[in-house]
């Protein structure tokens, strides 16, 4: 078998990622499965703030908002809440397309703002959306207020639900291995509309509009239109992936939607690789990976070191994590894998100067 | 096929202030299908303020705009595109970190259709469409002469290159006036030599251009018509031989005789 043959390396990709939660789960254990459900759950956010951000050069600091409608949409009509317990192919692309509305909501008043502005403008939106859901508890009660909402419905199709193992081809298949595959589907999907999107006109309005907004709009390109796809798309991402987790969950809360979150699903995007889906994957993976094994590790490793636990294992994991976005930003400032066009954007100017020198001697035109 | 004689775009009394300043008052013009319209006057006298006002950029505080037909005051940029007006920039304003094939790939922005759908189902059409853009796109970097460049990044060309570049990306949306704003400025005479051919091979290409430039010289063997704004009005309108020997045009330029004038400083607001 060539491994250099695409189609060669997709089958070996597509086996390696089939058997990965088995993998996961006999080396690590059972709860490393979940933390790679997880991950998945995030890389469709980091994919979809990647759209925004990475794309369009919108600096958004309230993504996690529209993980909150999905998410809050999904428990509201799948739980006890209202005694409401909808299919989940409606409640999905239901959320899914809300959060594309508020997606639109929030661009429509920001069009005019760019950098600094717009970031400040839509880390309001972000906190807003979760102090709502933190307070429609009363006078009538939507959301449960901080409690939030729990015994949401698993997700499940018709009677098959995968909040609980199954037997599967002879198979034991425990719950979690589920939610893998599942969300592993939503993921590729993910990707591939993201590729599809990157290589379109669309996408190429967008990476205009990051580059020069009076140029692109004087090419005809209409921005406002564009600008609002670039957040309607963003945000619905975001709705599926919220719904996603509802369903994995089984509880809300407004807790999980802080800017905090947000913050996290930026920091997987810049880190990663802006703009490049493969780094944006990579960031998702590795900031959802490292926490937990420092979380994990720290504690033991200090026991074996020092004979005892010298620093909190939750306080090193923040210090160590700060300490990395640095170095990162330090060593590879467009991210650990960035697009082409952004390592070129952050990489110091090649010499124009002497460019121009070569083109001056250059007589063959 | 347009005769000469039809009016392509028309002026009449254009007013543009900012705050107490007259950019441009009472500026009346008509350009015609197929000719090369020369606009001159020395730094700050509203030139490149009437490019943003017929590009949309800015709004205009006074007067009427008609293009091919149409009244088009206060429109969008994006919709004077449409309607068949493009430009380049007097500090040079390309996608930097794209390529050159790129840049005049978003060019065809306006003239194409795919949309959210197309790019998701990707579909024959979508294809269809691309496989299109691209290879106009490549047309048009030869028609420029830069097609060796097509994959290097817009800000790595040379500065005359760039304008090429910018020259390429205007003709992509499908212009029929195509506004320069002193595409020869920083050139050498080879370059300027050039560039003034691929003019006129645009202008025999069916485009109507409206050119603005110090290079008198440059004008005055190009242009059909010329026309002369001072200070936020219109001094002079005619033949170059007309103009060059118009007095009021004459002490405008300082008293002197209508030769180089200084070079514009880069880095102004927009364009
Ligand atoms: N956005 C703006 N805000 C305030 N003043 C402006 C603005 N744009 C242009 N002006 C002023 O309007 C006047 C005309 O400027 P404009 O750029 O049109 O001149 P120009 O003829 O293109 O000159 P140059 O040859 O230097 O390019 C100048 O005094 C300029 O300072
Ligand atoms: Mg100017």
């Amino acid at each position: 078998m060539k491994l250099h043959r695409p189609a060669n390396r997709h089958l070996l990709v597509a086996l390696v990622l089939l058997v990965l939660p088995f993998i996961i789960d006999s080396l690590f254990g059972h709860g490393w499965v979940r933390i790679a459900d997880f991950a998945l759950l995030y890389i469709m956010l980091a994919l979809g703030l990647n759209i925004v951000v990475g794309y369009a050069g919108l600096l958004d600091l309230g993504y996690i908002a529209f993980f909150a409608v999905g998410a809050y949409t999904y428990a509201l009509l799948g739980s006890p809440q209202f005694g409401l317990h909808w299919p989940v192919w409606v409640v999905l692309p239901l959320g899914a397309l809300l959060a594309c509305i508020f997606g639109v909501l929030l661009g429509a008043p920001t069009l005019r703002l760019r950098g600094d502005y717009l970031a400040i403008v839509t880390l309001g939106f972000g906190e807003i959306i979760r102090i709502f859901m933190n307070n429609l508890n009363a006078p009538v009660n939507i959301t449960n207020g901080p409690q939030g909402i729990s015994m949401i419905d698993p997700l499940h199709v018709g009677d098959f639900s995968i909040g609980q193992r199954h037997e599967l081809f002879g198979l034991d298949i425990s719950s979690l291995h589920l939610h893998y595959y599942l969300f592993l589907g939503f993921t590729l999907l993910v990707v591939l509309v993201s590729r599809r999107l990157e290589n379109s006109r669309i996408g190429r309005a967008w990476m205009a509009i990051r580059e020069d907004e009076v140029a692109a709009s004087a090419m005809g390109i209409n921005t406002r239109n564009v600008k609002l796809l670039a957040f309607a798309m963003g945000a619905t991402f975001g709705g599926i992936s919220g719904g996603l987790f509802a369903g994995f969950q089984g509880f809300v809360s407004p807790e999980s939607f802080s800017l905090m979150e947000s913050i996290m699903v930026l920091c997987m995007v810049v880190l990663g690789g802006m703009g490049n889906i493969g780094g944006v994957v990579l960031g998702g993976v590795l900031l959802v990976i490292l926490p937990e094994a420092f979380r994990h590790g720290a504690g033991p490793l200090q026991q074996a070191l020092f004979g005892a636990v010298v620093v909190d294992p939750e306080s090193l994991r923040m210090l160590l994590f700060g300490l990395a976005l640095i170095l990162v930003m330090l060593w590879r400032p467009a991210g650990l894998w960035p697009s082409a066009q952004r390592r070129r954007e952050l990489a110091p100017d090649e010499t124009v100067a002497q460019q121009e020198q070569e083109t001056v001697y250059d007589h063959s035109r | 096929m347009t005769t000469v004689a039809d009016t392509l775009l028309e002026l009449r009394g254009i007013g543009k202030r900012f705050g107490g300043l007259a950019a441009l008052s009472e500026v009346s013009l008509h350009i015609r299908s197929g000719e090369i319209y020369g606009l001159i006057g020395p730094n700050g006298a509203g030139k490149t303020t009437l490019f943003n006002i017929i590009t949309g950029l800015y709004q205009l505080d006074e007067g009427t705009f008609q293009f091919a037909g149409s009244s088009y005051a206060r429109c969008k940029p994006h919709v004077l595109a449409h309607a068949g007006i493009a430009r380049t920039f007097q500090n040079i304003r390309l996608f930097a970190n794209m390529t050159a094939l790129e840049n005049v790939m978003v060019g065809r922005h306006v003239r194409t259709h795919a949309g959210i759908w197309g790019a998701l189902a990707c579909n024959r059409a979508t294809r269809d469409e691309e496989r299109a853009i691209e290879k106009r796109a490549h047309e048009l970097l030869h028609f420029v002469g830069i097609q060796r460049h097509s994959n290097t990044l817009a800000k790595n060309l040379s500065y005359g290159e760039q304008r090429r570049l910018e020259i390429a990306r205007a003709l992509a949306t499908e212009p029929k006036l195509l506004a320069l704003d002193e595409p020869a400025a920083g050139m050498n005479a080879t370059e300027t030599e050039s560039l003034k051919e691929l003019m006129k091979k645009i202008r025999d290409s069916g485009v109507t251009v409206l050119l603005i430039e110090h290079d008198v010289k440059l004008i005055m063997g190009l242009c059909d018509r010329v026309a002369v704004l001072d200070y936020g009005k219109k001094i002079a309108e005619g033949v170059p031989e007309e103009v060059r020997s118009n007095p009021a045009v004459i002490a405008a330029y300082l008293g002197g005789e209508v030769t180089e004038a200084p070079r514009p400083q880069a880095g102004e607001g927009l364009g």
